[in-house]
């Protein structure tokens, strides 16, 4: 299998440049991870990140062909050869594949990725009905992985302001849990011109987003909420 | 050159179930903790787990943690420590409520409580049945939603996170005591000292050291690697759970949750064949039997496929509903990785080397003990070990499913309080010895300016293809006297591995490297504590030695990297308030 790969060490390389790799292919290979893999068997200057190999840690986002996806439930079979494979976009690179996911995590963390109630804690579970627990599916499952965010225009212009899609579709996860208690300061949070509001409706997130997850529709009930909130 | 020194009151090392708990409880008590990580802490290997937390709720029906006690003392065919058994049957329902508190989603009964399904082992009535819906889910990402709750409470605590920093040796004084660590920024490549008043261990498992495992890429056995070369022993280390259903060919995960739900394993005859070995759990016993009875099934010609090396899981008969519902994960997984979509045919699954049962000795508390001068168990002051990597000792010979997800909440916690009543009366760091960090520096140094090695990556696939060989489901005593031989040259050709890449830049090649260092001494310890030990016992199946042997064999293996020295210690049959279990017959 032919790869273009991206190649950039700030120890050696004065810029970046792409590097061909011809893997044998074994029969066992089955996704583009695996051809990674081997590829590093012949350099093993190669740096990517990959932990799980089952698509649900998030290590190893990047572009393939263009789009931004997981290598580990890439099929060989449906990518077109030679497979280009850059780093994420938008996000600075650390060395070939590897980049730098500070901001991504900052704008995780602004968005207060936790449940919020201040009353006191029964001594069992807090109860809540299964439609309230369905609320969540679609939400819970995001993986981190930033395919969505580091696809985004509004993201790439302003990644210091903008929460960008992972983000908030983990605020409205917490927005519609039933057991949180924080709506109004969640909502306060993003009720302003860049945070929420820099979304273009582009849909690039959900595109690419390697769980089949709807980070577009969750911005839109955010959006939806402020709108109702204001009037 | 003197080494960057940073001073925290704990460090913790590993920031999966275990590590992300104690760190909660250590912010959360208002001290200063660094937890750091090989990856980001929700790619930690905790997020693989499916099925679900175990724990005595009785939310389904009548349960008790007695109950879960005695099956989880039967399904560590009586290896298990009885006083820590009972700690975590105790605990579980106490974290596991806990966690929902902290936000986690679990699904919910109709009643709005926590919906928990039947797993391999659990039963009702001190074993006699029927099975017990005792785990604790979210679909079948259990894991993924627990280590996401937990990071996030984390965040809310603001804990300290090294992202992408690498520990490689513990640092002790001339005492013995644990002072800290010495890890590698991979981004940098510097290596810095983390000097701290109490140490915690939380690094998971080490399932690459077989070739095939459901284990990520990163479950090397730093933890267990970095004990063994600080002179502490390993326990209980020939114990390595085959789950049994990994995809065939692929490696990957199948929950038994499926079975749970109802689903079932067939022969090429399609036959349900667990009938015949487990009569009454079927393909709700343990692990080890399971995983035994498929390997018979394939290795006397029943298997299917044009190789007959695998068997079949069924679960079409469930209606997509119930596969949508409560095992949407499974599904991608079977359609990514088995080309079969499982609503209408089954998947073929292999037994996979899946959980490490033992590791760094520990009490309950997640005190690491060592022999003491009379034999008995002797806590080493300031150092702790959590989760996968500990052997405090839970799962003994066998794991039951579910029980490692308590494991990580119960001991996570548990250590975490144990180390603030450790600092609390310590006040005050010790002195770093002059030499502080000289072991990881001159290792790395070593890597970077090897020539005339071989390439790590070709050691690391002879070690994991040389465990796969002669340390599997089934092992032989010739296979295994070779194995031993085997590990001892894989040790010296890893003394002397070779990377091609010189950049100090997240140098993927030394991590490697470095990690292979750690997978060494946990194959090596494998490999020689199956060797003597000359029974069968839960996961460790003997062919020469057909039964468990409670007269001779009723005994942890204590292994030391020092030629591979073996010591025992008695297994502790005395719960803390409950009744002890005596060994008897194990039957499913």
């Amino acid at each position: 299998m032919h790869l273009r790969i991206f190649r950039y060490d700030p120890d050696k390389d004065k810029k970046p440049y792409m590097q061909d790799f011809h893997v044998e292919l074994e029969p066992t290979d089955r996704m583009l991870l695996d051809v990674l893999v081997r590829a590093r068997e012949q350099d093993d200057s190669l740096g990517f990140r990959r932990s799980c190999r089952e698509g649900i840690c998030g290590s190893d986002a990047m572009n393939i062909n263009g789009k931004n996806r997981l290598a580990c439930v890439t099929k060989i079979t449906e990518v077109k050869e030679p497979v280009e494979i850059r780093p994420l976009s938008g996000l600075p690179v650390i060395r070939d594949l590897i980049v730098d996911m500070t901001q991504f995590f900052q704008q995780y963390e602004s968005v207060k990725p936790y449940l919020v109630n201040d009353e006191p804690l029964p001594e069992r579970e807090r109860l809540q009905s299964p439609e309230d627990r369905e609320r969540l599916n679609g939400l819970y499952e995001c993986i981190l992985c930033a395919c969505c965010t580091s696809s985004c225009p509004s993201f790439w212009w302003n990644p210091d302001k903008f929460v960008g899609p992972a983000g908030l579709l983990q605020a409205y996860r917490f927005i519609v849990d039933s057991r949180d208690q924080a709506l109004n300061e969640r909502l306060d949070n993003l009720e302003d011109p860049y945070r929420l509001f820099r979304c273009r409706t582009i849909m690039n997130c959900t595109d690419v987003c390697p769980k089949g997850l709807n980070p577009a529709e969750a911005i839109g009930r955010i959006r939806e909420l402020l709108t109702r909130r204001s009037v | 050159m003197k080494l960057v020194s940073r001073q925290f009151d704990a460090v913790v090392v590993g920031a999966g179930g275990a590590g992300l708990r104690a760190a909660l409880q250590l912010s959360e008590g208002g001290l200063r903790v660094a937890v750091l990580s090989k990856v980001f802490p929700t790619r930690s290997h905790t997020v693989a787990a499916q099925g679900g937390v175990g724990a005595a709720l009785s939310n389904m029906g009548p349960d008790s943690w007695q109950w879960h006690m005695y099956d989880t003392i039967k399904g560590s065919d009586w290896l298990g420590d009885q006083d820590a058994i009972e700690f975590m049957c105790r605990m579980a329902p106490e974290v596991v409520v806990e966690l929902e508190h902290f936000g986690m989603p679990f699904d919910r009964n109709e009643n709005g409580t926590i919906y928990q399904r039947p797993f391999g082992g659990h039963m009702q009535n001190f074993g006699a049945g029927p099975v017990v819906q005792r785990s604790c889910c979210a679909a079948d990402r259990t894991g993924h939603a627990m280590l996401h709750t937990l990071y996030q409470r984390n965040v809310r605590a603001h804990t300290q996170f090294f992202v992408e920093w690498m520990a490689l040796d513990l640092i002790r004084d001339a005492e013995g005591r644990v002072l800290g660590v010495a890890a590698l920024e991979m981004e940098t490549g510097e290596i810095s000292i983390f000097h701290a008043r109490a140490t915690l261990l939380a690094t998971g498992g080490a399932g690459r050291i077989f070739a095939a495992t459901t284990n990520a890429f990163i479950n090397t056995g730093d933890g267990p690697g970095m004990a063994a070369r600080a002179g502490f022993p390993l326990e209980d280390m020939e114990f390595w759970q085959f789950h049994p259903t990994g995809v065939a060919g692929a490696g990957v995960l199948i929950t038994e949750g499926v079975r749970g739900e109802g689903g079932y394993l067939l022969n090429r005859d399609g036959e349900r064949f667990m009938e015949r070995y487990a009569p009454t759990a079927k393909d709700l016993a343990s692990r080890d039997v399971v995983s035994r009875a498929m390997a018979t099934e394939i290795k006397e010609g029943r298997g299917c496929g044009t190789r007959g090396d695998h068997v079949l899981l069924k679960l079409d008969h469930l209606g997509p509903e119930v596969i949508e519902k409560r095992l949407p994960g499974i599904r991608e997984i079977a359609r990514q990785f088995a080309n079969v979509d499982p609503v209408r045919d089954p998947i073929p699954v292999v037994p996979t080397a899946h959980y490490q049962m033992g590791g760094i000795p520990t009490n309950y508390h997640g005190e690491v003990v060592v022999p003491g001068a009379d034999g008995s168990n002797t806590v080493v002051p300031g150092f702790y070990a959590a989760g996968e990597c500990a052997c405090a000792s839970i799962h003994g010979a066998n794991r039951l499913g579910t029980n490692s997800l308590t494991d990580l909440l119960v001991f996570g916690k548990s250590s975490g309080d144990a180390i603030m009543r450790f600092l609390h009366a310590n006040p005050g760091h010790s002195d770093l010895p002059a030499d502080a960090g000289e072991l990881s520096r001159e290792r790395v140094a070593r890597i970077m300016t090897q020539t005339g090695g071989e390439h790590v990556y070709e050691v690391r696939a002879d070690l994991r293809r040389a465990m796969q060989a002669h340390c599997g489901v089934f092992r032989f005593p010739d296979l295994l006297t070779e194995g031993v031989e085997m590990v001892r040259v894989l040790s010296e050709r890893v003394a002397r591995t070779e990377i091609h890449d010189k950049s100090r830049v997240f140098n993927t090649a030394l991590v490697a490297a470095l990690e292979l260092d750690n997978l060494v001494e946990v194959a090596r310890a494998t490999m020689v504590s199956a060797e003597a030990r000359k029974e069968t016992r839960g996961a460790h199946d003997r062919e020469d030695y057909h039964r468990r042997d409670d007269v001779n064999w009723l005994k942890h293996t204590l292994w030391y990297k020092e030629n591979d020295r073996l010591a025992y210690k008695p297994v502790n049959l005395k719960p803390l308030t409950a009744d002890s279990v005596p060994p008897k017959a194990r039957v499913y």
